[in-house]
């Protein structure tokens, strides 16, 4: 039965269910559960929930020789900033160690984190570096932009033989959405249709998914029908729900909170560009963050991100383009 | 070095437990001066580091290890692995590239894994092991299991912020891990004085209080010694961690094909104090445990344990790109 949960409350859910589940599970990092009253510590004991020191690359090293040893580790990392202490463990080493061992290893491991938090955090706490996991072999990246997805990605990352990065959106934490209560997973590599058209397709990640249904519900009232699809995961990518839509629609916005050159707007592009660009009837407009720093002033931060009326305005031009040749 | 000049080893070993510190020691040292010239005729191909001059710590560590106790290793890492129990002929192939290595040749020679053997893998970035083996440890800890996990690497890793993360995490949680530092005093081609104004890495993790010692990595029987009496507590009491500080000698340069390495050779007399096996010989037979023509036999078959290795490796193609492709993701 689905209930209404905040975002954060269905990614603790899925943590705790699949401990439950699975005595393999521990979850450690810093600050979690520092006090034996926690209820995961209650409920799984200190070897299985343990506060780490500052040690992002001890724990994110820690936790491919655990997986190694046969454990499935859930680390927190707190903001995504903060995994590239560690590019190393978590570039180099957990998604290259089945391969190099030629398939006699695998690594399941999650790591946990948030980012995107423009809301004042400035410069360093407000990154959407997803791209840069999204490129390596080995590597899944996940993005759930709904409570039901945050609990279901997280229950399929713990699940999954391989290194997961799990990145929750922290502008998303206190978002309430219908959630399962009992075992509920999404599956990794399946995008979702947030909301059918045949007009325009626009994709959206993490946080621009609801800018983008706010746009589309802006352009309906103008007689244009977005589609608008949430890859939901980077890596692997759901190219054939996003190559379908292209068919239908002819006409491709990407929204993405990540700076242009390092957006995964980027890499859907190329993909389209190669695999349909015989649908297309307009360039692709991309709608991202600026190539700059997040800055700390208000006005200024929103000037450098993406949002409803940019990704509408992307559209209208896409839309009108496509008048124009005609 | 307090080595100089030495001659046969100060701890006590019985006559058989030398004989297989011999045995490994030769394996280790016919197979890497094999590799060599394999590697300059492109039978071998990449990026190869060779431990010779420091098979005592491969050979006096190993060799007390169960199958399931763990080790993680750094780029310097076939004397470990063939020391832990890797089949030479698979690690062989491996190092050839082909599809019967251990990693179906697409690990190579610093990335060489045999799970069946405890040997989890090793690491091309110095110092990026620590962490891995220090989880190994921690899944013994909560497992309640008495596996032990031993970390090998060298006196340039402990200038990384991974070995100092590494250190205070496993005295924190008394992770059974055992740190073995083979500090040849030089980091890839300079030395130790131009990283640090620290003269012994036990001097480094000296505020954490665990127990620790600094030895002559040349003399196995002391190698023996001080590792087996940590083992023993690693295992017995399911703690750690511990730091075994072996002072050896580079006999090789940095890589196979360094043109900084002759720079630094020794001449023999020197050589011959600072090499493990020679050392061991001449206790054993002092001792009366080997003579001359014994001692040709070891080496004999190592070497015919080597040609046969090449020729397994020989027989072996590569892997073919849709098979390794299946590899990239475990499904």
């Amino acid at each position: 039965m689905a209930r209404e949960i905040p975002y954060i409350a269905a990614v603790n859910e899925a943590i705790r269910q699949e401990m439950a589940r699975d005595e393999t599970v521990v979850f450690y990092g810093q600050d979690v559960a520092p006090s034996d009253e926690d209820p995961l510590v209650q409920a799984f004991g200190r070897d299985r929930v343990r506060v780490s020191p500052i040690s992002e690359t001890a724990e994110i090293g820690m936790a491919v020789g655990l997986a190694l040893a046969g454990y499935r580790p859930v680390v927190e990392l707190l903001m995504a900033e903060f995994m590239l202490v560690a590019m190393n463990q978590v570039t180099n080493e957990a998604p290259r160690l089945r391969y190099m061992s030629g398939g006699r290893v695998k690594v399941p491991l999650v790591l946990k984190a948030g980012y995107g938090f423009t809301a004042g955090w400035a410069g360093q706490h407000t990154g959407s570096i997803y791209s840069m996991f999204a490129g390596i072999p080995g590597l899944k990246v996940v993005l759930p932009s709904t409570p039901a997805d945050a609990k279901g990605l997280m229950a399929s990352a713990v699940r999954d033989d391989n290194p997961v990065v799990y990145l929750m959106h922290y502008l998303l934490v206190l978002e309430h959405g219908d959630v399962p209560e009992g075992e509920h997973l999404v599956p990794i590599g399946e995008a979702a249709v947030r909301r059918p058209g045949a007009d325009v397709t626009i994709v959206a990640t993490g946080w621009t998914v609801g800018k983008a249904l706010e746009a589309a519900q802006a352009l309906a009232s103008e007689g244009i029908e977005a589609e608008v699809i949430d890859p939901r995961s980077l890596q692997p990518l759901d190219m054939p729900t996003i190559l379908t839509s292209v068919e239908k629609t002819g006409h491709v916005v990407l929204a993405d909170q990540a700076t242009r050159h390092a957006s995964a707007a980027n890499i859907i592009a190329g993909e389209i560009v190669e695999h349909g660009f015989g649908s297309l009837k307009a360039p692709i407009k991309l709608v991202t963050a600026l190539d700059a720093t997040v800055p700390y002033s208000e006005p200024m931060e929103a000037f450098v991100l993406p949002d409803e009326h940019k990704i509408a305005g992307a559209v209208r031009e896409v839309l009108g383009t496509t008048s124009a040749v005609a | 070095m307090a080595a100089k000049r030495q001659r046969g080893v100060a701890g006590s070993l019985d006559s058989a437990t030398t004989l297989d510190l011999l045995r490994t020691m030769w394996r280790i040292r016919r197979f890497e001066e094999h590799l060599a010239r394999l590697h300059q005729r492109l039978l071998v191909h990449g990026l190869i580091h060779l431990s010779i001059g420091a098979e005592g710590v491969a050979a006096g560590v190993c060799r007390q290890l169960r199958d399931d106790d763990e080790i993680y290793s750094g780029h310097r890492a076939h004397g470990h692995v063939l020391a832990k129990g890797a089949p030479m002929d698979r690690v062989m192939a491996e190092l050839m590239g082909r599809s019967a290595g251990l990693c179906q040749g697409l690990g190579g020679s610093m990335h060489v894994v045999d799970i069946e053997h405890g040997v989890m893998g090793a690491t091309g970035v110095v110092g990026g092991n620590l962490p891995m083996a220090a989880g190994g440890a921690l899944a013994a800890k909560i497992g309640r299991r008495d596996r032990v996990t031993v970390v090998f690497f060298g006196d340039g890793a402990v200038q990384t912020g991974y070995f100092h993360e590494t250190v205070n995490l496993a005295a924190l949680w008394e992770l059974p891990l055992i740190f073995v530092c083979e500090n040849n005093g030089m980091a890839e081609f300079t030395t130790r004085a131009e990283h640090t104004t620290v003269g012994s890495v036990c001097d480094v993790v000296a505020p954490y209080g665990f127990d620790r010692e600094v030895l002559d990595g040349a003399d196995v029987a002391a190698v023996h010694t001080a590792f087996g009496r940590f083992l023993a507590l690693a295992r017995s009491e399911r703690r750690g961690p511990f730091l075994l500080e072996c002072r050896t000698h580079r006999r090789r340069g940095h890589y196979e094909g360094d043109p900084l390495a002759a720079r630094s050779a020794l001449e023999d007399d020197e050589w011959a104090a600072l090499d493990p096996i020679a050392r061991l010989e001449a206790s054993a037979t002092e001792n009366g445990w080997i003579d001359e023509q014994q001692a040709r036999a070891i080496t004999a078959e190592a070497d015919a344990e080597v040609q046969r290795a090449v020729a397994f490796g020989r027989a072996s193609d590569p892997l073919t790109p849709a098979a390794a492709a299946e590899l990239v993701y475990a499904s």
